[in-house]
């Protein structure tokens, strides 16, 4: 019941008019984003994490608009898969399967309808097990000691490449390679000068935000250049949306789908390192295993088929702020930039959190509530809107995205030299992605490098020096072997997997992290 | 191949940053692991998985070609110039240029580009600093 009456709180901050203004913004900007091929929800929360704050937000309004553009990024997705087969990010890959010819039988309006309406259950319901399971899993990780928290940290790590991995050296590589990023400039402990060389640009350490930028926006402008896809995304044939309204009997029909979905989404939102690509993956799959087993019509149009990767993948990524909030642990990409987004806001995520800022967590948790029937209001009758986005021509588009990146990073550091770290950031990003090197971990290390750290130390002074603490809990022991197994199972289940996502997902590009 | 010579770079990276962190100087205040224990372990893992890269390559990544790839490397330079150029000339006129040659090299029109150019520049200087307030680059003609 208490955490009713937070709620009811929370409420009353997500409520107020400037933050409804902000979450109605944000909603709308996220689905624009998700809508255009390229830009995910990871790339469209980090271009505007800068301009949030060079705006001068508070706390809880940044993070009402900066999660509406998350969650209306995973709406948007839908739209340009159903209408083009082209993914708006990668967790709306398999929404393409049936979606795109449910498009070409006439029913692109249905498709987008019923799209909203699993994506609006998918992420209503994983709201609702966010607000239950959070402050479950809050009470564990009030447990944690410093040894812990270290291990904690290395579960992320070890997990974050995800069972779809094929070469877990190449994640472990980008981890320690963020992990080296975050150690420039001065010691938070003893403030010893650490890989400065002398560059006095270099003592406050490289902002978190100006790598996320780079590696993420810039590096997806290179790749766009590389393949020179100059033409609009949509030709104006293929936008004929039709009927828009909903049809009440297919949707009834596909209920069964969504609410399977959602569980499954929610569950690999949940879990560390498998996300939303994986929760719409999942639902998918196995939602054609259990009504199509002879695969008669998935993969021809069935709404089945729309309607469970959509809740999978909204499910999801409510999930996944599960883990990012309590413990201040992202397991995705996305997550990842929205944990730069409360460091930059100077709140530690984690179980701190819910008990010294309750206005924070519960505000924003509201706002995930109030944004939701946002987005469904702007998803089913304005969806025609947002598919004239599509129209506008990327050779147009791309080089105003990497302009606005730009302006976001100058403005929150004001110094040439950051700009052209980026730009730095931005080539390393494109070479680190031919390599097939994930960049997920090179951001989460450079997030969360200074707390290992920090915990590490902190741990080893309570030892005296003794690193056997790492492993003197029964929690800490758990917590190893968790990792052990996140870092081992790919290796042998990751090449299975990925051949299997690959085979569905057709040739198509897919964007970063998710 | 060019895992290997990934891997050979990694290689090379971890032994410097290793060598780096060893001559982390010490300060008055000293904890019990010091400033060095942590970047030795994230530079031995640079270096442990650098050495897996060379053993064991992944297959040969799709490369651009020569041209695709000086197409890259312009445009990352021209990113560069457009980061220095910022506080030369100011915010309105190196952003119409840079965004010119991108648009341009992305195949617009040389003439488009370059409204293109200079709508997106002033499109931003409204949006991002006349609206909202942003700090945008001055240059000597003050926008």
């Amino acid at each position: 019941m208490e955490t009713l009456a937070l709620l009811v709180d929370g409420f009353s901050v997500a409520l107020s008019p400037q933050n409804l203004f902000l979450a109605v913004v944000g909603c709308f900007l996220g689905t624009l984003m998700g809508a255009l091929p390229g830009l995910g929800p990871a790339n469209g929360v980090a271009i505007l994490i800068p301009i949030a704050f060079s705006l001068g937000l508070g706390p809880i309004p940044s993070l009402i608009l900066l999660t509406s553009v998350y969650y209306g990024a995973m709406y948007g997705g839908r739209i340009s898969s159903i209408l083009l087969n082209i993914p708006g990010d990668e967790p709306a890959m398999m929404t393409c399967l049936d979606g795109y010819p449910m498009a070409k039988n006439g029913q692109a309006g249905e498709a987008l309808s019923l799209g909203g309406i699993a994506s609006f259950f998918g992420a209503f319901v994983a709201t609702i097990g966010l607000v239950i399971l959070a402050p479950q899993l809050v009470k564990i990780a009030l447990l944690f000691g410093p040894a812990e928290y270290f291990v904690l940290f290395t579960v992320a790590f070890a997990t974050l490449g995800g069972v779809s991995s094929t070469n877990q050296a190449k994640s472990a590589f980008a981890a320690a390679l963020g992990l080296g990023i975050a150690m420039i400039g001065s010691d938070s402990q003893t403030g010893s000068q650490r890989f400065t060389f002398g560059e006095i640009h270099l003592f406050d350490g490289i902002d978190f935000l100006i790598a996320i930028v780079g590696l993420f926006a810039l590096s997806e402008v290179l790749i766009f250049l590389e393949h020179h896809r100059g033409g609009a995304v949509g030709s104006a044939g293929a936008t004929k949306v039709g009927r828009i309204l909903p049809d009440f009997g297919m949707i009834k029909r596909c209920m069964p789908s969504i609410a399977r979905g959602t569980g499954l989404g929610f569950f690999s939102g949940v879990l560390p390192g498998a996300g939303a690509s994986l929760g719409s993956f999942l639902a998918y799959s196995l939602e054609k295993q259990s009504v199509d087993r002879d695969g008669k019509s998935f993969g021809k149009g069935d709404p089945r088929g729309v309607a469970a990767p959509e809740a999978g993948n909204n499910a999801a990524a409510g999930g996944a702020l599960v883990p990012m909030l309590s413990l201040g642990v992202p397991g995705s990409g996305t997550t990842a930039v929205l944990l730069a987004v409360l460091l930059q806001l100077n709140i530690t995520p984690g179980p701190l959190l819910f008990t010294k800022n309750p206005d924070v967590v519960w505000g924003l948790i509201a706002a995930l509530f109030i944004g939701n029937i946002i987005l469904l209001l702007m998803n089913v009758p304005l969806v025609g809107l947002f598919t004239r986005v599509l129209l506008v021509p990327t050779r147009i588009l791309m080089p105003v995205v990497a302009m606005i990146s730009f302006v976001g990073i100058y403005s929150i550091t004001g110094s040439t030299f950051d700009v052209m770290l980026m730009v730095g950031f931005g080539f390393a990003g494109w070479l680190l992605r031919k390599l097939d090197v994930p960049l997920v971990p090179v951001i989460l290390g450079i997030l969360l490098g200074n707390q290992m750290e920090v915990n590490l130390r902190r741990a080893m002074t309570i030892s005296d020096g003794d690193w056997l603490a790492l492993v003197g809990s029964p929690l800490a022991i758990i917590l190893w072997l968790i990792a052990i197994a996140g870092f081992v199972l790919p290796m042998f289940v990751g090449r299975r997997v990925k051949d299997r996502m690959d085979a569905q997902r057709h040739d198509e590009e897919a964007s970063v992290g998710d | 191949m060019s895992d290997r010579i990934f891997g050979g770079f990694g290689l090379a990276l971890a032994i410097f940053y290793i060598w780096a962190a060893s001559i982390i100087k010490d300060s008055f205040m000293v904890d019990v692991v010091g400033p060095r224990a942590f970047p030795y372990i994230v530079g031995t893992v640079l270096g442990l998985t650098s050495l897996y890269f060379i053993i064991r390559p992944d297959e040969e990544p799709k490369w651009p070609g020569l041209r695709d790839f000086a197409e890259m490397l312009f445009a990352t330079a021209v990113m560069f110039l457009y980061a220095w150029s910022l506080s030369e000339i100011g915010f309105v006129i190196a952003t119409t240029f840079a965004t010119a040659y991108l648009t341009w090299r992305l195949g617009t029109t040389p003439l488009w580009s370059f409204v293109v150019g200079l709508l997106t520049a002033i499109g931003i200087y409204v949006v991002f600093h006349l609206i909202l307030g942003l700090a945008l680059a001055e240059g000597p003609l003050g926008f």
